[in-house]
């Protein structure tokens, strides 16, 4: 696999608890970005990137139109909000229609980045009860990049990760614990180059 | 959809539809217009964003559908409360020393912004020495948002929202129903200008003291977005006040110096 450049990860419910799992072992200076995309419920105040933020070495922050994704950085998508990621880096916005009945959708973040990334892209579908992010990730895995799914057995909801692997093919199915080991690998491989 | 060439071919669409309908999208946002074209062009049933560029150049009826894709744009009366609740508590008291007051709603989509604040300054009274300058690039949602009726089942949100933002007294004072739909009093809108309006080619038309644009910036590229922002700060009297959306910004813009901040959480500036 190319260098991966990006990770970008998905889930709905049950997924909270996969991250609180898998984020928290990524170190101070991880050199990739992280972009996260959690289905909440809409209209309320997300205090998702205070519960990631508290128990994880890395800055967690809601994502900001424009901002740059930043390398030990991991940008929550806002509540109501659609993330992307453009070519050049930077994190887009949109209050475009609902995807799966969801804004965030998973499908969006992770499409925009199998463009903007192709094979530096690594997908995580996690935990959830719908069928967002198995398209993203067949755009991820179509664009060279790496796609992993969390073990359905290992889900709280294992819907999602279901129709991730009927539809994107993954390279990776692993429990969370697995998912945390591989991210700080990647990591790993970057801070000794 | 075959998709090698694709950011070669939405670039040759976009020039296509300025040259020939005189909207300009070709600064928007790239991952955001991408997806928007890439269903577009499905839902068309080409298999190309170039097939798409044909049926746009040849058949007349394919353009105000692509535009209707383009531009839609759903908001919700008082959507952010706390925002509305920010204007109400602290901007408003600001903007009632004025003689009168002009406010310019950029890109008001089919309504919801103007009439949230249309009620919000009738109840502060301060709607008769206002006028609201309410532009859009799209006609369709323009006429929308001048006939003010919005589906029944969105008013319990709608209500929700208002209370949240400090409404005094009940949404449904303010409009009638009748035929599933809920129509907004007229006088409410006896004060608002609708005019069509783009922020990407067309310049300052009056000054204000205050603009809102919520959740219009982020489907522009960079280079846009500052073409809107010194638009606003040219349109903006001395201490205007700006709205943006809950997750807008003026930071990452050359146009920041002339801004200030007012409201931290709410996205709300002053011109400086």
């Amino acid at each position: 696999m190319a260098e991966p450049r990006i990770v970008v990860m998905g889930g709905s419910a049950g997924a909270i608890e996969a991250l609180l799992e898998i984020l928290p072992a990524l170190p101070a200076g991880y050199p990739l970005p992280v972009l996260v995309v959690v289905h909440l419920p809409g209209g309320q105040q997300s205090m998702l990137a205070e519960v990631l933020g508290a128990r994880t070495p890395l800055a967690v922050i809601e994502a900001e139109d424009k901002a740059r994704a930043t390398p030990g950085t991991v940008h929550v998508a806002p509540p109501d909000y659609h993330l992307l990621v453009e070519a050049d880096g930077t994190l887009a916005l949109s209050v475009d229609a609902p995807v799966h009945h969801s804004r965030p959708a998973i499908d969006p973040l992770l499409e925009s980045a199998a463009d903007a990334y192709a094979e530096g892209v690594v997908g995580v579908v996690l935990s959830g009860a719908s069928a967002d992010g198995a398209a993203g990730l067949a755009a991820v895995r179509r664009a060279g990049g790496l796609a992993i799914v969390q073990d359905p057995a290992t889900a709280w909801s294992p819907h999602m990760p279901e129709a991730a692997l009927r539809e994107a093919d993954p390279q990776l199915v692993l429990a969370p614990a697995a998912i945390r080991a591989y991210l700080v690998s990647l990591g790993g491989t970057e801070v000794r180059r | 959809m075959i998709t090698q060439d694709v950011d070669l071919e939405i670039r040759l669409l976009l020039e296509a539809i300025f040259e020939k309908y005189h909207y300009d999208f070709r600064r928007y946002g790239g991952a955001s217009m991408k997806r928007r074209l890439v269903r577009a062009a499905g839902r068309f049933g080409c298999r190309t964003i170039s097939a798409l560029q044909e049926r746009v150049l040849h058949e007349p009826t394919v353009f105000p559908q692509l535009l209707e894709d383009l531009t839609i744009q759903v908001s919700d009366l008082f959507r952010d409360p706390s925002y509305f609740r920010a204007v109400r508590e602290r901007v408003v008291p600001i903007l009632a020393t004025y003689p009168s007051v002009k406010l310019w709603i950029a890109g008001c989509a089919t309504g919801e912004e103007v009439y949230s604040y249309a009620i919000l300054l009738r109840e502060e009274g301060l709607l008769e020495r206002t006028i609201i300058y309410a532009t859009d690039i799209h006609p369709p949602a323009l006429a929308r948002a001048e006939a003010g009726v919005f589906a029944l089942e969105r008013m319990p949100a709608f209500s929700e929202n208002y209370q949240r933002a400090g409404g005094k007294a009940s949404l449904s004072d303010h409009y009638v129903t009748g035929y599933g739909g809920a129509a907004f009093d007229r006088s409410l809108r006896a004060r608002v200008v609708f005019a069509d309006h783009s922020l990407a080619t067309d310049e300052v038309f009056a000054e204000v003291q205050m603009v809102s644009c919520r959740n219009v910036l982020i489907y522009f590229d960079r280079a846009l977005q500052d073409r809107a922002l010194r638009l606003f700060a040219d349109a903006l009297c001395p201490m205007g006040f700006l709205g943006l959306g809950s997750r807008e910004t003026v930071r990452f813009s050359a146009e920041a110096r002339r801004f200030t901040e007012f409201d931290r959480s709410e996205r709300i500036y002053r011109r400086a």
